[in-house]
């Protein structure tokens, strides 16, 4: 658990990057700090491993006042993951990712195999080991950087906008990686972003800061789209938000009618089309297991009868959602939600769009 | 001379190694020695001189403008000012040379570690890695290729500008000029410049080759990038 109490950051020139903040990121979660630009997020980060001293206040991490850690020491125990990933550019890929082992002090060999490791456990291949820095992609170099700050195994990792500066479609694949990595190494992670989908698709719990470094709201992500503190944090979550919030509701509980007629399978049961004069019609699926409330709204908006179909992990159709049954499910979940705000252990992880299929 | 030929190989073989101290060869080892010790000397004074201006923003300026005096003096003068306390050897031609190689190599320091990038800077710092050992494994590394830029320009310009010793009789290959123009006989002169332009293409190569050899990053950015 990291501790913000109270904290305040001065400049010397005079600007407050971050006004009385107190916050608590919990041990093993994912707490996500979002903002405009210029809202204190990076020094409220860095403050954490003490590359920027606090004004006044405490930050603790655990029970521990970091203040009180001699700076080095401290900064070898938190993993640091930055935009430009900031590798050596003078150091091969499998010597970057051991930095941190090498300044523990472990053999040398001892900290490449560590490495090679770790470069498996990002999906980068062994042959990249000893290329330098520029001889990568960027999602490959953002991959690098993840992976030295996992090299000693730290608790805590902190990312200041670690995905900002690649392309929406590895971006995308960075962060569906950073949390299968998270679903298995359970870190403590601050991660900081401009970007409130991503903020909402990665956090666990989303501190939304304005300007000067102030607290907007800090809430799990369902319940920020759902009950904005107020108009700023209204605006920043932008439009959708009705939309974006059945992400978090599980697909799991809509009924599922039997397969009609009109739906053409193949021989293993997955789905061609809609049958009809002109031949066969597009259709869209959802796994009811695995996906969103959100994803079935879309698989059947897919369909120009408009029903959903459910398929399961192997892409088979077993059921069939019709309009009117998701109606319910739906009106069901609006009035249940005026009751109750979702869990968040009610997340789904899962994807949100349904398959579009010819 | 009319009829004199422009180069007599004769006089050359005569004159390569003749054991006496105008000998060609001996010429050429002190010219050596005089062109590359102040690059020496001036290396291990720029680097933590350098590294000290890039800390202290404002030793800088101070340290800048003086070695920009020293350069901007003809080296006739310099030598003049040493003649006086290390009279006619080859350290009155030595110690003027090491402040050119100064003012050249102590803003290449200072420009190479200016080049480092900030993120590379940061994170060294976020790894956990402490001052003295970021500049020795981090900054410093980083910066080789425009240390050695300036290296490059500091060892052929101190290889031409030992000629000018020759006026105190200390310029290495510089005194077959003085012999040469005396005498009007343009052998010696002709040997001095073909064996310094040798020198300077040799020493540049070679440190063009230790640049391939020591930052195989930079090298590969140019290849494949
Ligand atoms: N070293 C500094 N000196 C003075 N002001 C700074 C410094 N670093 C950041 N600031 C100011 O503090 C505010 C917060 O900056 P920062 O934490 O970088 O914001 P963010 O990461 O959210 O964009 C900004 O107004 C910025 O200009
Ligand atoms: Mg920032």
């Amino acid at each position: 658990m990291i501790t913000f109490e109270d904290v305040t950051k001065r400049y010397p020139d005079g600007t407050v990057a971050v006004d009385h903040l107190s916050l608590q990121a919990p041990t093993g979660a994912i707490t996500v700090l979002v903002g405009p630009s210029g809202c204190g997020k990076t020094t409220s980060l860095r403050m954490i491993n003490r590359m920027i001293d606090a004004t006044s206040g405490r930050i603790l991490l655990d029970d521990q006042d970091v203040r009180a850690i001699d700076p080095p020491t401290l900064r070898r125990g938190i993993g640091y993951v930055i935009q430009q990933a900031g590798l050596f550019p003078h150091r091969k890929i499998v010597d970057n990712v051991a930095t941190v082992p090498y300044l523990l002090g472990w053999d040398k060999k001892k900290a490449r195999a560590r490495a090679m490791e770790l470069l498996e456990l990002v999906g980068l291949d062994a042959k990249l080991a000893n290329r330098y820095p520029f001889q990568l992609s960027g999602g490959q170099q953002q991959r690098v950087g993840v992976a030295r700050a996992l090299a000693a195994d730290p608790p805590v990792l902190l990312m200041d906008e670690p995905f900002s500066a690649v392309d929406p479609i590895v971006r995308a694949s960075l962060q569906d990686e950073l949390l299968a990595l998270q679903s298995e190494l359970n870190k403590t992670i601050v991660f900081v972003t401009h970007d409130i989908d991503e903020a909402i698709k990665l956090g666990d719990v989303v501190a939304v800061l304005r300007v000067g470094g102030h607290l907007a709201q800090m809430a799990a992500p369902a319940t920020l789209l759902s009950e904005p503190a107020d108009d700023f944090v209204r605006e920043f979550l932008g439009r959708d938000r009705g939309i974006r919030r059945l992400s978090f509701v599980p697909a799991k509980g809509v009924r599922l009618g039997p397969l009609p007629d009109d739906l053409v399978v193949d021989a293993d049961g997955r789905p061609l089309g809609w049958r009809s004069d002109g031949g066969l019609l597009p259709y869209g699926t959802f796994n009811p297991e695995r996906d969103s409330l959100r994803a079935a709204l879309d698989a059947a908006l897919l369909s120009p009868n408009g029903a959903a179909i459910a398929a399961d992990g192997d892409g088979r159709a077993v059921g069939v959602v019709t309009r009117d049954a998701l109606d319910d499910v739906l009106i069901r979940y609006a009035e249940k939600s005026l009751e109750h705000e979702p869990e968040p252990g009610e997340r789904v992880a899962a994807d949100d769009h349904g398959r579009a299929e010819p | 001379m009319n009829d004199e030929p422009l180069i007599r190989w004769d006089w050359i073989a005569r004159n390569w190694d003749n054991g006496g101290p105008s000998a060609i060869k001996t010429l050429l080892e002190s010219h050596v020695a005089m062109a590359l010790l102040p690059v020496v000397f001036g290396l291990l004074v720029a680097l933590p001189l350098g590294v000290a201006c890039a800390r202290w923003r404002w030793l800088y300026q101070p340290t800048a403008g003086l070695m920009n005096v020293i350069y901007s003096l003809p080296s006739l003068v310099l030598f003049s000012i040493f003649l006086s306390v290390t009279g006619l050897t080859q350290t009155t031609v030595i110690i003027p040379l090491t402040f050119f190689t100064l003012a050249v190599l102590i803003p290449a320091v200072v420009d190479g570690l200016g080049a480092v990038p900030d993120h590379v800077r940061q994170s060294a710092v976020a790894m956990g890695f402490r001052p003295l050992r970021r500049l020795l494994q981090v900054e410093l590394p980083v910066a080789v290729p425009v240390v050695l830029g300036g290296l490059r320009v500091a060892t052929v310009s101190s290889i031409s500008l030992v000629s000018v010793g020759a006026l105190i009789g200390q310029g290495g290959l510089g005194n077959l000029f003085i012999d040469g123009w005396q005498r009007q006989f343009y052998t010696p002169i002709v040997v001095g410049i073909v064996l310094i332009a040798a020198l300077a293409v040799l020493s540049d190569g070679l440190l063009v080759f230790a640049q391939w050899l020591l930052t195989p990053w930079s090298r590969a950015r140019r290849g494949t990038a």
